[in-house]
């Protein structure tokens, strides 16, 4: 099932009545999620993309645009009525009911139709109980169990009525780090095993491109960009997405173009040509960087981490606007011990120019 | 733990307490077991000098006093209709209550009046609505009905004598259970509303996601949750509704029942207070003591019960 989301917007009425402000949470945003693929909401806290997701659930109402499930209009239509699965950042397991309990509620609530047999029900709640792996606890508790288990049924219990739609609302943010290592490459064979079209929200640029089909990078209520992982991290349209994606963080220096050429301070590093003589941000990702002995940018050498295939050297630089710039180069290549200062080539895709005051990317021609 | 030396300092903080707990809770308990067991026992003639022998004469003449079975069916007959009644209305109320958005507190003022009302005079306007007789403004002669018979009239029926003098014992125990839910109401309303509004939302989210009805979210979502105070709500409701005696006095006056019959909707309680009345404390005391068996024991049964439908 494609999910299509036209011009969507969702307005809060401010709080504070005097002020009469009123808060853009989701600003126009218009996407088309393709049938089957698992789409990653990626913002910061405030982006609007729980705000988004819960639109799609119609737990919450736009203020203006449409949302479509295949061909249907969805928009004024109940959660009830949606026939999509969610599961809640904290899971929202009922704490009365066991584990198959749980897992069962949905299909006990089938109506007309759809209405299944005893015997059919727990077969399908056997069957989701397998697909995450907790078919052994089904007469548990959710107290009686860890988190990474009670994220399980909550995902199995939204999986069992076969929705149209899967939302997964910040599925791994209460998970500790090894298990939310596991579980998202448990929630991307489940996806891909039962081909329902999956929609999840996180603050985790890393969790949303591992995983992801696409990502979704929200600021502000307003997407910044769409597309695939590689995509985005390799092409960012602005600042913002540069920033937000990768780890270690991209590298960014106050720099200016004269004459075909990119200045950091007093040095040209490396040629943009077509680009007007200018002030601007440059990115350059960590791994951007090549050590050269005779390269064009020069910085003082803070200190070098290894870590085995690779080491980070750390280092300053006077146009850097982060405290340090971090360089990621291969174990291989050796600095000289004692050295204060380490020398660069640039790799130009990986150097992104952005304008000075509206942060959105300028493009230059690589050679 | 606290230093030895600075021992006596706690004590001596704790003191008021324990002196007044020792002198008016603790001193009247061992006093009701003392009296209970002491044949006949009556405070006047205790100082006049008399004597008693131990036994338990003062329970067997309580059992098979004709007067005290009838306070101890009547105590049963409207714990047993009034604590049903009272905690299904407090829970319907309460969610519609916590459903509504505008006026809500409003209504919660409203819901929670009786509980700040003086329940004497509450019995007497609950006399004046049922009486048989009542006076029109103006008018010197008592030649109509009190406001229900005035409604049953309007729809044509025949006006009941609810309570007055010749009233039969039904009529007499419906007016009794309607002031005794009325007035239980408040408060459970009260501790339901507030069970309600700690259950998490997102169970509700979740369930509309299940697509659940309305009434299965009632019944299994709503009443499990709350549970914990449902419990209480009924334990207590039972342990006061066997207390009942305040609430026949409003209506009924100190003579327990309508005037050609008195006594006939007495109490535990108000069995107790009238041996008491009449210097037989020995018996009075054993009335007491068995009042708290039989709360005691169905405290029990209740939490046995309960324990199995129970979700904490």
């Amino acid at each position: 099932m494609k999910v299509v989301l036209q011009n969507l917007t969702k307005v809060f009425p401010s709080r504070d009545k005097k002020s009469g402000k009123e808060v853009v949470a989701v600003n126009d945003f218009t996407f088309e999620i393709p049938d089957g693929k698992l789409i990653g909401l990626l913002g910061p806290s405030g982006c609007g993309k729980s705000t988004t997701l819960y639109m799609i659930s119609g737990l919450q109402k736009p203020t203006g645009g449409k949302i479509f499930f295949g061909e249907d209009d969805v928009t004024e239509l109940t959660t009830e009525n949606r026939g999509i699965g969610l599961v809640f950042q904290n899971y929202a397991l009922y704490p009365h009911m066991t584990v198959k309990q749980n897992i069962l509620f949905p299909l006990q609530n089938l109506k007309g139709e759809d209405k299944m047999s005893k015997a059919d029900m727990l077969e399908r709640a056997h069957w989701a109980a397998k697909l995450v792996q907790i078919d052994d606890l089904m007469d548990r508790k959710p107290s009686e169990m860890s988190g990474g288990q009670q994220q399980r049924v909550a995902i199995a219990r939204a999986l069992v009525k076969m929705p149209r739609v899967l939302l997964l609302d910040e599925p791994l943010s209460n998970l500790d780090a090894r298990l939310r290592l596991q579980t998202r490459e448990e929630i991307r064979r489940i996806q891909r095993e039962t081909g329902i079209t999956t929609i999840f929200v996180t603050h985790d640029q890393e969790e949303a491109m591992s995983i992801s089909d696409m990502i979704v990078v929200m600021k502000l209520g307003v997407v910044q960009q769409t597309g695939k992982p590689q995509e985005v991290y390799d092409n960012p349209t602005n600042l913002f997405v540069a920033k937000f994606l990768g780890t270690p963080p991209i590298n960014v220096f106050a720099g200016s173009v004269k004459g075909g050429k990119l200045y950091l301070g007093e040095d040209a590093v490396l040629d943009v040509p077509g680009v007007a003589d200018q002030e601007v941000h440059v990115g350059i990702r960590p791994e951007g960087f090549e050590l050269d002995p005779k390269g064009p940018m020069t910085c003082n050498l803070n200190s070098i981490e290894v870590m085995g295939r690779d080491s980070s050297i750390v280092s300053t630089h006077a146009a850097s606007q982060n405290p340090v710039v971090r360089s990621i180069i291969d174990a291989d290549n050796k600095v000289e011990e004692g050295a204060e200062t380490v020398r660069f080539s640039l790799k130009p895709h990986k150097v992104f120019l952005f304008h000075k005051e509206t942060e959105e990317r300028i493009y230059f021609e690589v050679k | 733990m606290v230093d030895s030396k600075q021992q006596w300092k706690a004590w001596l903080y704790l003191s008021p307490a324990i002196v007044l707990l020792l002198v008016f809770t603790a001193w009247p308990i061992i006093n009701t077991l003392r009296m209970a067991f002491l044949e006949n026992y009556s405070g006047l003639q205790e100082i006049g000098g008399a004597t008693f022998n131990f036994g338990i004469g003062n329970f067997l003449t309580v059992i098979k006093y004709k007067k005290f079975l009838q306070c101890l069916s009547n105590t049963i007959f409207l714990c047993i209709t009034t604590v049903p009644i009272s905690t299904m209305l407090a829970l319907l109320i309460a969610v519609a209550l916590n459903s509504i958005k505008p006026l809500q507190k409003l209504l919660q003022t409203i819901f929670f009046l009786p509980y700040v009302t003086n329940s004497i005079a509450i019995g007497m306007v609950f006399a004046a609505m049922f009486n048989i007789i009542g006076l029109r403004p103006g008018n010197a002669y008592a030649d109509t009905w009190g406001i229900i018979n005035n409604v049953i009239q309007f729809f044509g029926g025949e006006p009941i004598n609810w309570i007055n003098a010749g009233s039969d014992y039904m009529p007499n125990m419906i007016v009794m259970i309607i002031y005794i839910v009325w007035n239980a109401l408040p408060f459970k309303i009260l501790v339901l509303l507030g069970g309600l509004q700690s259950i998490n939302k997102q169970y509700y989210d979740a369930a509309k996601v299940d697509s659940t009805s309305r009434t299965r979210v009632f019944g299994r979502i709503t009443v499990p949750l709350l549970s914990p105070m449902l419990a209480y709500v009924i334990i207590t409701g039972f342990i006061g509704g066997f207390k009942e005696y305040s609430s026949i006095i409003g209506i009924f006056g100190e003579n327990m029942g309508p005037a050609h019959d008195t006594g006939r909707l007495n109490t535990m309680v108000g069995f107790v207070y009238d041996a008491l009345e009449r210097d037989f404390q020995g018996r009075a005391s054993a009335a007491a003591l068995i009042l708290f068996g039989i709360i005691l024991l169905v405290t029990l049964f209740n939490n046995h019960v309960i324990k199995r439908f129970t979700h904490y």
